[in-house]
């Protein structure tokens, strides 16, 4: 596998992608803060909300419905968004049994359910244009700017280097499992749950052994180039004057969607 | 990309302003702790140890068997990381895996971050290193078991935070809630405690130098027991409680003027909501949680014994 199988990022040269990553980092959380912060049923503020995540879309050059399509990734915890329909008092809607209860969904316990929804479905897509127009090593960089501790930057900053190298372990192990797997169809294979978990414990365990021992290995090759224990970028990330001015535009956007929906 | 979300984290929108800004709260005050502490005792070679620890957490993850009716067990792996790299790396670490799901693949939200870092970083670790701390000196087979127990504990903590947590937002209907989510992380629970037990017994035998390293630098040994058996009380007493008498937390939810902070309408009980599987006094699903604890106490013990006598 490559490196590139992890990475979200989707080369351009629009504003979006030319924009400072504490910018994007900055104006993706204010989003979704006020996604959080606008109540229930403010129907004309979500409107607005999802009118500037598809001008942002349409700014990073990657098409107005680029977000839409990897957006519902959220969507399978929606179930246990769905205890509201029925538990919140308000008038009913409809009434129907299943197994041993009596449902009602009520209009207070919809406006509620539809409400989560579309604030989970309109964040997921910001923090989505974020990675895909961002390069990930520039978003760790954004995080040690805006006072992220070194070490936990650091941290992310070798996982996500060497993530795509113990993933192939992983395969390889897997596969290896799959090997040595032989089974008739039809027939049930495999030992008892406690053995296929001992199964999958060992090759845990071996790949924490590789993962140490190739540490090690990393680390000597980083001292052999020169590493001090801190990561340099040759990438300046200065802020220019276009990033205050769109971050400044930015945050008063998102604060009239908090006067929409609160009026 | 064989990437697939795990169940416990919360994407962006479940959870309301304040819930989420609590959860970061108590996140960054921990994890600060954290990093204070392990700046203090680690050297420059320890953080690239670290950050592909981290990414080993990340990819011992994919790892999964098929337990039964086409669901799968696989590791969350918060008490593994605490056993083998100690609290507060294992805090960081976690922290990490955590981070990179949110932010790379939109596995968890952004704004409910600190509480998913809270669940399933802080929770898991402090109850697989507390537990683990209190049989540092005994046999392997102990060792192993407890550690298993302490696996089975760390998801159940996670899950009930979880549901806790959704339904302080009013997100989610107590009862149900809990249920849902305990019923279900029962058996994930038992997958995390089969492949962590595993996956130790494996290292005990290879490199046992590895795990003694840790437990030489014990930090703050007694503080963490305490810690890991307290969160666990909290998870054997109030889910029960909340299971089937969610009046009473509701109660204490008001009492402490959280259900105001965190839910706008107040809770109401479906008619006729009986659940056969439980019973209706809090005692009787007391001593349920209590029994099914002695049982993977028991398998635990047997799987230990078990995996000593290949070794």
């Amino acid at each position: 596998m490559h490196s590139d199988a992890f990475d979200r990022y989707h080369e351009s040269n629009s504003f979006v992608h030319r924009l400072d990553p504490r910018v994007k980092v900055i104006v993706t959380i204010a989003y979704i803060l006020s996604n959080a912060l606008l109540p229930d049923g403010a129907w004309l503020a979500f409107g607005l909300s999802w009118l500037f995540l598809l001008f942002a879309n349409a700014l990073s050059n990657l098409g107005v419905g680029f977000t839409f399509k990897r957006s519902f990734i959220a969507l399978p915890f929606a179930l246990v968004a769905i205890t509201v329909l029925f538990s919140i008092p308000g008038n009913p809607i409809s009434t129907f049994r299943f197994l041993f209860w009596d449902l009602t969904i009520t209009d207070m316990g919809l406006l509620r359910f539809e409400s989560i929804l579309i604030r989970s479905w309109l964040s997921v897509q910001m923090a989505i244009l974020l990675v895909a127009t961002t390069r990930f090593p520039d978003i760790v960089h954004a995080l040690e700017h805006l006072r992220v501790p070194t070490i936990l930057t650091t941290i992310i900053a070798f996982l996500y280097r060497y993530l795509f190298v113990l993933v192939d372990e992983v395969f390889r192990l897997l596969r290896a499992r799959e090997a040595r797997s032989a089974a008739v169809a039809g027939v049930r294979a495999g030992g008892s749950v406690a053995w296929r978990g001992r199964v999958a414990g060992n090759m845990a365990g071996q790949l924490f052994l590789r993962s140490y021992e190739r540490s090690d290995r990393v680390y000597n090759a980083m001292l052999a180039r020169g590493y001090s224990g801190h990561l340099n970028t040759i990438n300046p990330h200065e802020m220019r004057r276009v990033d205050y001015l769109t971050t400044a535009l930015a945050l008063i956007v998102i604060l009239l969607f908090q006067l929409v929906g609160r009026l | 990309m064989h990437y697939s979300p795990a169940p416990l984290h919360i994407p962006d929108g479940f959870l309301n302003v304040t819930v989420s800004v609590i959860f970061w709260v108590i996140t960054v005050i921990m994890i600060g702790m954290a990093v204070a502490r392990t700046n203090k005792s680690l050297g420059e070679k320890q953080v690239p140890l670290m950050g592909i620890m981290a990414a080993f957490i990340f990819a011992a993850q994919m790892i999964n068997f098929p337990v039964a009716g086409g669901t799968s067990g696989h590791l969350l792996g918060g008490a593994l990381a605490a056993i083998v790299l100690g609290p507060w790396a294992g805090m960081l670490v976690m922290t990490a895996v955590i981070a990179v799901q949110g932010l790379l693949f939109q596995d968890g939200g952004l704004l409910v971050m600190g509480a998913n870092i809270f669940n399933m970083g802080l929770l898991t670790v402090a109850i697989g290193y507390g537990f683990y701390r209190s049989v540092m000196n005994k046999s392997t087979g102990t060792k192993l078991a407890v550690a298993g127990v302490a696996a089975w504990l760390s998801v159940m903590a996670g899950a009930l935070a979880t549901a806790l947590q959704l339904w302080l937002s009013g997100t989610s209907n107590l009862q149900t809630a809990v249920i849902a989510m305990l019923s279900v992380h029962a058996l994930i629970g038992i997958g995390e405690a089969l492949i962590t037990v595993a996956a130790l017994s494996f290292i005990f035998r290879t490199r046992p130098d590895l795990l003694g390293e840790g437990s030489a630098s014990a930090e703050g040994g007694r503080g963490w027991v305490m810690a890991g058996v307290v969160i666990s009380l909290i998870v054997v007493l109030l889910s029960p409680l909340a299971s089937a008498d969610p009046d009473g937390l509701e109660r204490v939810a008001i009492d402490m003027g959280f259900i105001d902070a965190g839910q706008s309408a107040p809770y109401q009980v479906i008619p006729d909501y009986t659940l056969p599987f439980l019973g209706t006094t809090p005692l009787s699903t007391i001593i349920a949680g209590v029994i099914g604890a002695l049982v993977v106490l028991g398998i635990a013990i047997l799987a230990g014994r078990s995996l000593q006598k290949t070794s």
